[in-house]
């Protein structure tokens, strides 16, 4: 079901992160963290806190890989789904 | 269509313009310049591209650009300017590009002077540039070959995806004959490989890089067969009173040219002499040469060299039959009187060599 | 609309399909490295301006070689240094595709200085996206054009030091002095102010080229953790605080508002528009039958040689005579003086006029000798042939030659030209003696001849007169 969203946040693929941590240093609402795990290449991630995100994009474009960071903003239309398979 | 009296170094671009080239990318050098002032005066008549680079190095690049984009495109030069232009050769090899590279040569090694030679047969026709690469290799005798040759690699090109020279020397560049002119061609461009920024295009890659040594050592070997392919099907030459002959001339270019003088004359008092010129150089008639070797007791190969093409002679015959060589270099051209005297020396040795045997 | 989504760009491939190893998913970039962050921008402004299927990227050497593994565009992988080159190649045959130029500090300062500054002062219409990062990342680190002063690289272990190795080369800088290219600016890629630069950048200069404006040049700042040995975050702090102490940020040229932009026309002819065009039409060709002369024996098929000073009109007086052979369908050849022959300024031309088909155009044992000055003479009466003919101006040659198996026949050609008007058109006294002494041609294939050969046809009416003057000299 298509929904759209009351509030923004980011999506990051963990398998597409080198760990770089750009997005982290970027972020201008400190929502971003370095995760304890690791991915299938041993990276440990950037995480989503889960919340606080203000949709401002800083970290797309901070972020070296294509795929690894989606930000939805605020008014985006998007599958239900979506918001559960974090 | 009648004949016209033209420069061989300006037949060669018409005979790019009939063939449809619409792009010349060069560097002024003296034998060759001609071949860029009438391209700069006539490409932008047909709708055409005319660029002088900012060196040879650029020229062949640019080259290598434009043939990527499926046109027919060329450039020319002179024998130290080919050498600045390898680098891209070699990768147009790689990368499978269809493109003309016309030589007109003149004297080396270095600066040496602009005074016609036949020293950059190893450079183009053994490679020159790095990896295992051949080029087709044109060599013409004539404005009218000038033309005709031009006009041909072209097709060459294409058919086989690969660079195509015409090998010339000084000479032949600046001799005028008369030409008669082939009919203009409307070439399509093959949309299968080349990029030219449609949709149909947007997934090709023109590229001569493959990381994985499995990968490039299956590249080479598939340009390997397409080099098979063209030395069954592409060997041009001409045989001239063969076929009796107990001496083979062997030159090409403005050397053939003379020796055909030679047999001429020396026909004319009663000597078995023949000629075999080579016009591809890049396939090498090889084939031909084992056969003559057949009945003919000697080949005598003549260059503007101090003898390149009589290795490719010698490894055709590869012990068959005995071979000789005259060179002259540095600008020097030897006279048909000059050769007939050192022809009629082996016919004699020849003689003396039948008698011993008897 | 604006954007809600920020995602991939489609331009990018969705599998990355030509990268041969096991992840077909990343890039082969090591972390926090600036090449992804300017890919993006790039995907991201190709999709955005709905031009994918127009361009064409040309890939560098240098860690940027493997563009063509992410971009669905497209792609030519070049030569270290060539891309602006290759560029220009496919830019010029193809001007409705947008070129992307994409090279690093060594391909495009170094080993491409040359084709950078050409391709710029040309005012190519390409994009060029320049990635400086101050060092060769792909070779292992080595110094780069654009490595900072007292910068350690692995060829400069002890810091780059300028009396060695001179100062870093500020590119934006050279080619925003240049006339010809339309916008130059260096961004940083770093932070969220610089990216948001970056990102206009990177769409302007794009946009310049769809506009068909001209020459566009981003130099982007980049880092290379790898090869300054610093972690991602640190490294864009380096760029930030040191990097652009060396190398400004900013706009150093734009003139997109003022220049007026190109109309790229294809220009289709006809095969008779062609022929025209290039001059192969026959138009210029008479199909006028000559009558040739009868011709004594000994004269028929000559093999001539012409040789004098440089300036005497030596190389035209053979092309007449070939030209005019030609029209009286014999085959014919005209070679130049060219290699030894032609020191201390003299020239000459081999002509051959002949029945039979022309074995050698080269004439070593000339049957007729037209020689204008002494050296000449001296140099080539020995090589006439047995019972050939010489003719030998002598109102400049002060010696007569002494070989007595030959023809020889003084014309004062040059005092014959200075009273009919000029000295200059001696050599059309010398032609026209040798062919009324000859009649090997006729007058009149001469004198059309001349209007075929000479490009100023009003010199022709003195040409004429001067040929007249050689044929009743001889008579």
């Amino acid at each position: 079901m298509q929904i759209t969203l009351q509030k923004a946040f980011i999506k990051i693929n963990k398998e597409q992160c080198k760990g770089c941590t750009l997005c982290i240093e970027t972020c201008p609402v400190d929502v971003l963290k370095i995760s304890d795990k690791f991915n299938s290449r041993g990276y440990h991630y950037a995480e989503y806190v889960g919340d606080g995100c203000t949709g401002c994009g800083v970290c797309f474009y901070a972020c070296p890989e294509p795929g690894a960071i989606t930000v939805y903003k605020r008014g985006a239309v998007v599958d239900e789904e979506i918001l559960t398979l974090n | 269509m009648a004949k016209q009296l033209m420069k061989g170094n300006e037949a060669v671009v018409r005979g790019a313009i009939l063939a449809g080239c619409r792009a010349f990318f060069g560097y002024p050098i003296t034998p060759a310049s001609e071949i860029a002032e009438a391209a700069s005066l006539l490409m932008p008549e047909v709708g055409g591209v005319f660029i002088q680079a900012e060196s040879e190095v650029a020229a062949i690049n640019m080259l290598f650009g434009a043939a990527s984009g499926g046109v027919r495109a060329m450039t020319a030069s002179s024998s130290p300017g080919i050498s600045l232009m390898q680098e891209g050769v070699s990768y147009a090899a790689g990368a499978e590009l269809p493109m003309v590279i016309v030589d007109i040569m003149r004297g080396g090694p270095g600066l040496g002077n602009i005074a016609p030679e036949q020293g950059d047969y190893y450079q183009v026709v053994k490679g020159g540039g790095h990896g295992n690469y051949k080029v087709i290799v044109l060599a013409p005798n004539s404005v009218q070959e000038m033309c005709d040759l031009t006009y041909l690699a072209f097709d060459l090109a294409e058919k086989y995806r690969t660079p195509v020279y015409v090998l010339a020397d000084g000479f032949i560049g600046q001799m005028v004959e008369p030409v008669e002119f082939p009919e203009p061609k409307f070439p399509e461009i093959d949309k299968s490989w080349c990029v030219d920024g449609t949709a149909e295009t947007r997934h090709n890659l023109i590229t001569s890089i493959y990381l994985a040594p499995e990968e490039l050592e299956q590249h080479n070997l598939r340009l390997k067969e397409k080099y098979e392919r063209i030395k069954r099907n592409e060997v041009r030459y001409e045989a001239y009173k063969t076929e009796d002959a107990e001496v083979i001339l062997v030159g090409y270019g403005i050397v053939s040219r003379i020796l055909k003088s030679v047999v001429d004359i020396m026909r004319e008092d009663g000597y078995k002499v023949g000629l075999l010129r080579p016009i591809t150089l890049f396939p090498f008639p090889e084939e031909k040469i084992r056969e003559l070797a057949k009945t003919a007791s000697l080949f005598f190969v003549v260059e503007l060299s101090t003898g390149q093409m009589v290795d490719d002679v010698k490894l055709a015959l590869n012990g068959m039959c005995e071979v000789r060589f005259y060179g002259r270099c540095g600008g020097m051209v030897p006279s048909a009187e000059e050769i007939i005297e050192q022809v009629k020396n082996v016919f004699k040795e020849v003689e003396k060599e039948i008698e011993h045997q008897k | 609309m604006a954007t809600t989504i920020l995602k991939k760009p489609g331009t990018f491939y969705e599998v990355f399909t030509r990268k041969p190893d096991a992840d077909k998913i990343n890039t082969h970039y090591c972390p926090g490295c600036g090449h992804g962050k300017l890919h993006k921008l790039i995907a991201e402004a190709i999709e955005d301006f709905g031009i994918q299927d127009r361009v064409i990227i040309i890939n560098p050497v240098g860690c940027s070689v493997f563009l063509y593994y992410y971009f669905d565009t497209g792609h030519i992988q070049v030569a270290h240094g060539r891309a602006p080159a290759v560029a220009t190649g496919i830019k010029r045959v193809h001007p409705h595709s947008i070129v992307i130029s994409y090279q690093g500090d060594g391909d495009l300062a170094a080993i491409g200085g040359n084709e950078i500054l050409h391709a710029a002062n040309r005012g190519e219409h390409i994009t060029v996206f320049f990635v400086n990062n101050a060092i060769y990342g792909m070779t292992g680190g080595q110094m780069a054009p654009t490595t900072l002063p007292g910068m350690k690289t692995t060829t400069t272990p002890r810091g780059r030091d300028i009396r060695n190795e001179g100062y870093p080369l500020k590119m934006a800088e050279l080619i925003a002095t240049l006339d010809a290219p339309v916008y130059v600016e260096r961004v940083a890629l770093t932070d969220a102010k610089n990216m948001a630069r970056a990102r206009k950048a990177v769409r302007k200069a794009i946009q310049i080229q769809m506009e068909n404006k001209g020459f566009a040049f981003v130099e982007a700042l980049s880092a290379c953790p790898t090869g300054w040995g610093m972690n991602p975050p640190d490294a864009e702090k380096w760029i930030n605080e040191v990097m652009t102490k060396y190398f400004p940020l900013g706009v150093f040229k734009d003139i997109s508002d003022k220049v007026e932009p190109v109309k790229f026309e294809k220009k289709v002819l006809s095969p008779e528009e062609i022929k025209k065009a290039i001059g192969v039409d026959g138009e210029t060709l008479t199909m006028k039958k000559y009558q040739r002369n009868i011709v004594a024996e000994k004269y028929k098929n000559p093999k001539i040689k012409v040789a004098g000073f440089g300036g005497q009109g030596i190389l035209l007086l053979g092309l007449v005579l070939a030209q005019a052979g030609m029209l009286e369908e014999y085959n014919v050849s005209w070679l130049p003086s060219y290699g030894p022959e032609m020191r201390g300024g003299t020239a000459n031309c081999h002509v051959n006029i002949s029945e039979f088909e022309i074995a050698s155009p080269l004439v070593s044992i000339p049957t007729a000798l037209i020689v204008m000055n002494r050296p000449s003479l001296e140099k080539f009466e020995p090589t006439v042939k047995s019972g050939g003919l010489i003719i030998y101006d002598n109102s400049l040659i002060d010696i007569e030659p002494s070989r007595k198996d030959v023809e020889v026949i003084p014309v004062p050609a040059t005092k014959i030209a200075d009273d009919i008007g000029s000295t200059k058109v001696a050599n059309m006294v010398m032609l026209g003696a040798y062919i009324g002494y000859t009649g090997i041609l006729t007058k009149e294939s001469v004198f059309d001849a001349l209007d075929i050969v000479v490009k100023r046809k009003e010199l022709n009416e003195l040409n004429r007169r001067a040929i007249e003057a050689g044929i009743e000299y001889v008579m």
